[in-house]
């Protein structure tokens, strides 16, 4: 069980869900985690990453486990922590104003 | 009973204001979508339930919902918007090539015939149609390709296409506006474009007179004469009486013809609505003083409509999408602001009242008319 904490703005196109709990099959990867998110909630198509090119959003992150993970290979594994669910992969608007 | 129903979009939401036809006495329903930036809503003229909108931040992109409940339940649609083909750049602010970028849609256009049908004018500058509810879109391309997008350049807000004009007695015939590039007609429903810019003439650009590159804010039409068009440029308020062939000025009187919306009475095809702005630089009304200004004779002479107005200490703007009238029959007017006051008059702008005046800056108003 995967747990994705998601922005204010994209909360209000789920229903403001606090946290959600997503089954991943196969690696656990930042790919994977958001195949399964957009394939749960369609609305998220397009608002993370580019729905053609796969590219993050440039003011979209990841963090995990106090870490900055934006930068790393789509279908790099995540952190074991995240796997197993002791720790939240959390999707964040840039910090700036709006 | 007859009634109205007006659609805000603000920076932070949407909201819904309902009265029947007395218009005195305005239910406020809203936030929607709180927190997004609501460039535009727009209902179907064939169907009144059927209402578009566009929702978008610049750190999550476009959602495009669509409710067919008059505004009480939505839901989320198609928010793919491929430019057709490799879209290469157009020019940068300093003249460079910049890479053409899907940014957001400006506005929505439902047909006037097909509840299905809707156009969308998008940033970088295109326009998208879909014919099937909003679920997928389409760009047509003619515009970009057969007018050389790549010279086009933005305004200050961005290069959009913010005006979409069908013509109502003839559905192959569509105007566009685009900042900063100008007006645009298609005859083929939107196959091939041709620039209408003549006559129009404007500083910051090499060549004032240029075919394409006009920093058009805003037009506008009466449905019972599509050739005559009303145009707000960046400076200039300009008609045309043969579909944009040629535009003569017809600011006159007015204290300063920088401005961005304009609009034409719904029983007077002659009477025309703007809101002066002081200037590109100072983005609030002359002298603080809240002032539409009509003209009853097409242009040229104008009457400061100021009876329930703030008349001093205001410095709000009055954005291009952000004025409407409804057709009942003394015609409504509407305007919102970027105080977040919405203004409304039911006596075709001799008297006016705030219907709502502590919202979100306001980015665009429409009406709708119920039987």
């Amino acid at each position: 069980m995967i747990r994705v904490v998601l922005p204010a703005h994209l909360k209000t196109l789920v229903n403001d869900r606090r946290e959600i709990k997503l089954e991943v099959a196969g690696d656990v990867t930042q790919r994977s985690v958001i195949d399964a998110l957009e394939a749960r909630f369609p609305v998220l198509l397009g608002t993370i990453r580019d729905p053609v090119t796969q590219k993050r959003r440039s003011f979209v992150r990841f963090f995990a486990c106090e870490e900055d993970l934006s930068h790393e290979s789509l279908d790099a594994p995540l952190p074991d922590a995240v796997m197993s669910g002791s720790e939240v992969f959390y999707i964040v608007g840039a910090m700036a104003g709006g | 009973m007859s009634g109205v129903r007006v659609l805000v979009g603000t920076k932070k939401g949407a909201f819904i204001l309902t009265s029947d036809g007395q218009r005195k006495d305005w239910n406020v329903n809203g936030p929607f979508f709180e927190g997004w930036e609501m460039y535009h809503l727009k209902g179907s003229p064939v169907d009144p339930n059927r209402i578009y909108a566009s929702q978008s931040t610049g750190w999550f992109g476009q959602i495009i919902q669509r409710s067919d409940d008059g505004g009480t339940t939505w839901n989320p649609v198609g928010n793919q918007f491929q430019y057709d083909g490799v879209p290469g750049t157009h020019q940068w602010y300093d003249g460079t090539p910049h890479p053409w970028e899907f940014a957001r849609v400006w506005h929505l256009e439902p047909s006037l015939t097909d509840p299905d049908t809707v156009l969308a004018g998008v940033e970088d500058a295109a326009l998208f149609r879909s014919t099937d509810g909003g679920e997928s879109w389409a760009e047509l391309s003619g515009l970009r390709n057969t007018e050389k997008g790549s010279s086009w350049q933005p305004g200050a807000g961005g290069m959009c296409l913010h005006t979409i004009l069908v013509s109502p007695n003839d559905p192959e015939r569509i105007f566009i506006a685009i900042s900063s590039a100008g007006v645009f007609r298609t005859d083929d429903g939107g196959k091939t474009w041709t620039p209408k810019n003549k006559g129009l003439h404007s500083e910051g650009i090499p060549d004032g007179d240029a075919e394409v590159g006009h920093c058009v804010h805003r037009i506008a039409l009466h449905p019972s004469r599509p050739d005559t068009l009303f145009m707000q440029k960046h400076w200039d308020v300009m008609r045309s009486d043969n579909a944009g062939d040629s535009w003569t000025e017809i600011s006159g009187n007015l204290p300063t013809d920088f401005g961005f919306a304009i609009d034409v009475h719904a029983h007077e095809p002659e009477t025309v609505y703007v809101v002066p702005i002081t200037s590109d630089s100072v983005h609030f009304p002359p002298e603080g003083k809240l002032r539409v200004y009509r003209s009853r004779s097409g242009g040229n002479e104008w009457e400061p409509l100021t009876k329930g107005l703030p008349q001093e200490n205001c410095y709000v703007d009055v954005l291009r999408d952000a004025m409407a009238v409804d057709s009942l029959d003394s015609c409504g007017v509407y305007f919102g602001t970027t105080g977040g006051q919405v203004y409304a008059s039911s006596n075709a702008g001799d008297s006016w009242e705030p219907i709502v005046r502590d919202l979100p800056a306001v980015l665009s108003v429409e009406v709708q008319t119920l039987a």
